[in-house]
């Protein structure tokens, strides 16, 4: 069997969005190189509820890096060390024996904590809401070869359209913006003639809610494409950008 | 009780065009009026809740996950199927529906396969324009793919990812609902009750995950769209948040529960590693279509893979089942892995493993090829297991994966009460004992998108619009108390157990008894076994934390309490079904080569559980709905 090794952890604790936020620590000596990092922290919680303590409340629920739940800090990095992948896919074998690793939540002032590593990213709902979809109603489809569109088109598309609205871009960003989440949506559909109708109303009212949501701006830092689970490129703030100047100016 | 299936008379060809020919209609400006409720927005949930929005219904969504948008159909692989044949490789209405009557073991309603079929073909039309990025040829138009030993190409994919697209698809026409208003959105909201007056379903109890606050929400109609209970074995390759309450409490309170032994178990998993475990992760079955299936020959050998030279290594699948090798189904291919699991032939650290080795399709194709077809199945399994399959051969091991089991529903996805439907996995409509790749994303979008806005129409034209009791009434009352006593009894027992250490021996029981294959005996005991743990259960756990807060442990502690119930269900169930079918294989009910063997003169009946009370044991009552086969002829599986 492979065998357990000891790292010493410092976690963020927060009881309410109200309540003052502190740091604790604990040495876990029960890490095993197989385990995931979120399985490591729900062995954390076992050892804590053993002792009738607290466990630390973290967001997951795929932990197949495609759900978006988790957005953990480690260490001040979004997801993790491990690039294009989500924390609940990173791996306890890139840690090594005696490591001190930090543990955060994804810190911006549009998601408030909830509790411990756990926020609240219901903005990101609302700048979907505001204009993130293609208008057409159930059973008013046209047949779907109807239209061709060019495979390198769609493929480009697909890329945006991974995004998994964990909000790592957001608390990657020295401004907090939400630039490439909400860039990421409008340039997969404005790859598409579905998308192409409604592109500047959407364009408009996404950008409007997504400042509105309190999400600062983007200056080209570029930790967004760095963090992000999904590898999204920053050309989709770009495409953004060139979209709204238009629909603005025109 | 008489369980009515409400098939419509007629061709099977014309039953639901007919159906909803004769439907009743509630008109445009009285949809206002009523009030439907969905709990769950995955594919059915999310669908169905956009649909009935967009004809100007108001609709209230909840969900456990803090947006629609992470429903556990995110993660569906795959892909889904049509009845498209734009291939022109021979597919049709009628050969989607027997494939999948036919892959079900002949244990679902034929009006039911044949209209998800049907509407299979908008469902693709619907989805593209909403923007959902299927893979294309070159020529511009949709690709599709073979999937799951069809005989067809009917897959429409979108890479590795066809349930997120499909999903967020589902997701952004819900949000434009909540945004018109039509929609009243409650994530972070878990459903603890229905509340029933005079027999019908007239609304819901939450709790609000956040400030655990108890909430009643009052309808004219509810739709479960709750998902699968495959976490009831503690491991599966569902989220984490996928559980049985919504449908259990709904079936606690007089919803008949179908067959839930149904139970799909897939065979190409990542292994377990350790205690640690939190769940299993799928690797799609296309692996299968390359890599051999092997195990050593010798007991405890633990040689390097590759120093295992060719005449001790048992290539188990291609000399049981010489024409499909290792492409026959996943059921087979499951039982079998354990089946050499069990006789200790098992290999890595647990034992529990067989290899899925490439060399020889590597030596035949280049790695190259291999790369193309599979580089990015290999990184994660390099991600999570360590080690290098190009090199070494993969690991794999079965996992729990579908519940084709559910709430018991009629043809028009109500349960038998009056105002209660349930869509998606959560119900047991369509997949009989056993469901086909790429087909459950095509049920719940089936069930959201076309079928539950017909037939809720259709009961609603009998509600009077504005019935309202009030959210003071004494159901509402009844319902709520007990949500927030069960949560008090949970908290107040500070025992020395945790949630998770009792879930994963209740899963073990689970496993081991009602997983691959099931006994008599090995039934009867797993039935003994979970009341024991049950008891020491609600004696000895230990639910951290406060009722007001956010508190995950406390909402596992609860979902937990659930699973036990229905796991001894799902013994129970299996004890009844004296036969082999589908993904249930009972040891007794075997040819004398190993294979299922189907008893359709006594079992080809639904399994409809209505539940009487718990007290020490789970006491229930059992209907039969019988499977009449009009149109298809019934023949026994055969992969030798
Ligand atoms: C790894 C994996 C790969 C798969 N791949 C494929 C594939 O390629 N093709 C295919 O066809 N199928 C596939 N499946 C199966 C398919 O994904 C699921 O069967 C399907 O997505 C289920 O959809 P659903 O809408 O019924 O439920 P879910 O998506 O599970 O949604 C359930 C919803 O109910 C909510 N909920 C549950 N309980 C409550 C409660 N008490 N209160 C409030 N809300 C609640 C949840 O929050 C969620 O919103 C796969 C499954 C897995 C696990
Ligand atoms: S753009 Fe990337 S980092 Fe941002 S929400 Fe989407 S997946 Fe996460
Ligand atoms: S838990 Fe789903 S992406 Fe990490």
């Amino acid at each position: 069997m492979s065998k357990n090794f000891t790292v010493h952890l410092k976690y963020w604790r927060q009881n309410g969005p109200t309540a003052k936020g502190y740091f604790e620590e604990r040495t876990l000596d029960t890490v095993n190189e197989h385990m995931s990092f979120l399985e490591m922290l729900d062995v954390l919680n076992e050892e804590l509820q053993l002792e009738g303590k607290d466990p630390v409340e973290f967001d997951y629920d795929c932990r197949e890096g495609i759900c978006g739940s988790c957005n953990l800090v480690i260490n001040g990095q979004a997801h993790g060390p491990k690039k294009g992948t989500a924390c609940c896919q990173l791996h306890m074998r890139n840690y090594k024996h005696g490591d001190k690793i930090t543990i955060e939540p994804p810190r911006a002032a549009a998601f408030p904590v909830i509790k411990d590593l756990v926020v609240d990213r219901s903005a990101f709902d609302r700048i979907i809401e505001a204009g993130g979809y293609v208008s057409v109603k159930t059973g008013s489809a046209q047949e779907a070869n109807a239209r061709p569109i060019e495979k390198e088109t769609s493929d480009i598309a697909f890329d945006y359209a991974t995004c998994i609205g964990c909000g790592a871009c957001v608390a990657a960003c020295p401004n907090a913006s939400a630039s490439l989440f909400t860039g990421a949506k409008i340039a997969h559909l404005s790859q598409l003639p579905q998308g192409q109708v409604e592109q500047s109303r959407r364009v408009v009212a996404m950008v409007d809610q997504m400042t509105e949501e309190g999400f600062g701006d983007c200056s080209n830092y570029g930790e967004c494409e760095a963090v992000c689970p999904k590898e999204i490129s920053i050309s989709a703030i770009a495409e953004m950008r060139k979209d709204y100047v238009k629909a603005v100016f025109s | 009780m008489k369980l009515e299936s409400k098939v419509p008379e007629g061709p099977l060809e014309h039953k639901w065009e007919s159906h909803k020919k004769n439907m009743k209609l509630v008109a445009p400006n009285n949809r206002r009026k009523y009030e439907v409720i969905f709990v769950g927005t995955g594919l059915a949930g999310g669908a169905g809740a956009a649909s009935l929005a967009e004809m100007g219904y108001n609709v209230k969504a909840f969900c456990i996950q803090d947006s629609a948008r992470r429903a556990h159909s995110i993660a569906a692989q795959g892909g889904i199927n049509a009845a498209k044949n734009y291939p022109n490789d021979g597919d049709s209405i009628y050969r989607l529906f027997y494939d999948t009557i036919k892959g079900g073991d002949y244990r679902s309603r034929e009006a039911n396969v044949y209209r998800l079929a049907e509407v299979s073909n908008n469902i693709i039309d619907q989805a593209v324009a909403q923007g959902v990025p299927f893979a294309r040829e070159y020529s511009g138009l949709l690709a599709n793919r073979s999937f799951g030993g069809a005989q067809v190409s009917r897959t429409f994919y979108a890479r590795g990812q066809t349930g997120q697209q499909l999903l967020l698809g589902a997701y952004q026409s819900m949000m434009r609902q909540v945004e018109e208003g039509n929609i009243e959105y409650f994530p972070r909201h878990e459903m603890l009750d229905v509340v029933i007056i005079d027999g019908v379903a007239r609304g819901i109890i939450t709790r609000d995950l956040v400030t655990g606050e108890i909430k009643r929400h009052e309808a004219d109609a509810v739709v479960l769209a709750s998902g699968g209970y495959g976490n009831v074995f503690y491991l599966s390759t569902n989220a984490k948040n996928s559980n049985v309450t919504a449908a259990w409490r709904a079936h606690r309170k007089g919803a008949l529960f179908a067959n839930p032994c149904f139970v799909q178990v897939h065979p190409t998993c990542i292994p377990v590693s350790g205690d640690y475990q939190s769940k299993l992760t799928l690797m799609s079955e296309s692996l299968r279509n390359d890599g051999r299936v092997w195990v050593p020959r010798k007991k405890g050998d633990d040689r390097h893979p590759n120093d295992i030279p060719e005449e001790e290594r048992y290539y188990y699948l291609e000399e049981r089942y010489p024409s499909f090798g290792n492409l026959v189904p996943r059921d087979v291919a499951s039982r079998n892995a354990k089946l050499v699991c069990d006789e200790g032939l098992g290999v890595g650290e647990t034992g529990l493993a067989v290899y899925l080795d490439f060399r020889d399709a590597i030596k035949r194709d280049g790695e190259d090829t291999i790369r193309a077809k599979y580089g990015n199945l290999f990184d994660m399994y390099e991600n999570i297991a360590g080690e290098n399959p190009y090199k070494r051969p993969m690991r794999i091991f079965p996992a729990v994966h579908y519940t084709m089991g559910g709430l018991w529903v009629d043809y028009n996805l109500m349960t038998n009460i009056p105002g209660l439907f349930a869509a998606g996995e959560a119900n047991f409509s369509d997949h009989g004992a056993n469901r086909l790749g790429a087909s459950a994303l095509m049920q719940g979008l089936s069930d959201g998108y076309f079928v539950l806005p017909a037939t809720i129409g259709n009961y609603l034209a009998d509600v009077k619009p504005g019935t309202r009791y009030g959210t003071d009434h004494e159901a509402f009352d009844e319902a709520a108390k007990k949500a927030q006593d069960d949560i008090d009894k949970l908290l107040s027992i500070k025992g020395k157990r945790t949630i998770i250490d009792f879930h994963r021996s209740l899963g073990k029981i689970v496993w081991d008894k009602i997983g691959i294959q099931r006994s008599k005996e090995g039934l009867e005991s797993a039935i003994k076994e979970i009341q024991a743990l049950r008891e020491e259960f609600w004696k000895d756990v230990y639910v951290p934390g406060e009722k007001n807060n956010y508190n995950k442990y406390l909402e596992f502690a609860f979902r937990v309490a659930d699973f036990f119930e229905l796991a001894e269900l799902m013994a129970k169930d299996a004890l009844d079904r004296e036969e082999s079918c589908g993904c249930h294989l009972r040891e007794e009910y075997q040819t004398e080569e190993g294979e299922a063997l189907r008893n359709d003169k006594e079992f080809s009946y639904v399994s409809a559980w209505e539940f009487k009370r718990v007290n020490g044991q789970l006491e229930t009552e059992l209907h039969k709905e019988p499977l009449e086969f009009e149109f298809v002829e019934l023949k026994q599986r055969s992969y030798k």
